[in-house]
């Protein structure tokens, strides 16, 4: 069955975004004081081949863990949905 | 000794880096490209600055799965001489050859310019013919070279003699104001445990030919080449 995965990266809460927070600031200056601690990452979405949702989900998880995310400074959550 | 240095598709300091080995320093040298797998029996790797792979995803994070960087790794987890600069500083720390990773810098501008380093460690094969407390003024020419490692990580690094090079001034103080991208610690280069992986952000192979007015990255490959012509 083929799924798609849906994954999120996101930096660190711990760490500095500095992407995030030159956004944080330009929502002030637009009018929207309202908006702050704005976080940017990447959104990344891809199709696997398994035969179990779970098996998709072993290696949606080893894509993410050696590739897609680097956990010194990123963590990752993801969806994955079948494709019918 | 022969010296490797790697060519990833978006490299672009190996030519100024064979020209430092090879013109130089008067070192037997060869190119290695990505997508083999044999060293040519070199027993110094060298991955040098550039974009590998357009930066794509993060910097190094798809060269550190080139072909060649098999044969790197088992290289380095042998004993065998690894160093990278700038974008091979990256691939290192994505290959985990060295600890820690490199971040944005903090004021997510691309920085161009003469920075001061000092070394940490007079001790390894990089560092030894430092002049102790000499403030080296090297290049830097990165976006994301914001040196990152957790508290334990750094606990070890500093414990163990693993930081290379912190960023300093001109006179030699480790100050905030001599950071120039938000490195931890000001830490601007590493080595593993083992301390034969070397990695750092500056460039010493833009710091090496007298034409330039600026030979203190010669110190870097004098310490190499001294220290293995003994052996």
């Amino acid at each position: 069955m083929k799924y798609i995965a849906e994954i999120d990266v996101m930096p660190l809460k711990a760490l500095l975004d500095p992407q995030g927070k030159a956004v944080t600031g330009s929502m002030k200056n637009l009018g929207l004081p309202e908006i702050e601690n704005v976080r940017i990452g990447k959104h990344i979405s891809l199709e696997v081949e398994a035969a179990t949702k779970e098996a998709a989900s072993a290696k949606v998880d080893d894509a993410c863990k050696k590739l897609l995310c680097n956990q010194i400074m990123e963590f990752y959550e993801f969806k994955l949905v079948e494709v019918k | 000794m022969k010296f490797g240095v790697v060519v990833f598709p978006g490299s672009n300091c190996d030519e100024d880096m064979v020209y430092v080995l090879r013109d130089i320093m008067k070192q037997e040298t060869v190119k290695l490209w990505h997508k083999n797998t044999d060293l040519e029996g070199c027993d110094f790797i060298v991955l040098p600055g550039g974009f590998s792979y357009g930066d794509y995803l993060r910097s190094g994070a798809i060269a550190r799965f080139s072909p060649i960087m098999e044969s790197v790794i088992a290289h380095a987890n042998k004993g065998g001489y690894v160093f990278g600069v700038c974008n091979g500083f990256q691939i290192l720390a994505e290959a985990g050859l060295v600890p820690g990773a490199l971040l944005h810098n903090t004021e997510r501008k691309f920085i161009c310019k003469n920075v001061y380093i000092k070394s940490q460690n007079t001790d390894t094969l990089l560092t030894h013919a430092i002049p102790k407390d000499k403030a080296l003024k090297i290049p830097i020419a990165h976006g994301e070279g914001n040196y990152f490692a957790d508290a334990k990580t750094l606990k070890q690094l500093n414990e163990n003699g693993q930081v290379l090079f912190r960023y300093c001034d001109e006179q030699g103080n480790t100050t905030p104001e001599a950071n120039p991208n938000g490195a931890i610690e000001n830490i601007a280069g590493v080595c593993n445990a083992g301390k034969n992986v070397f990695g750092m952000m500056p460039h010493p192979e833009r710091a090496s030919d007298k034409e330039l007015f600026n030979e203190d990255g010669k110190f870097l490959f004098e310490s190499i080449v001294s220290r293995i012509l003994q052996h």
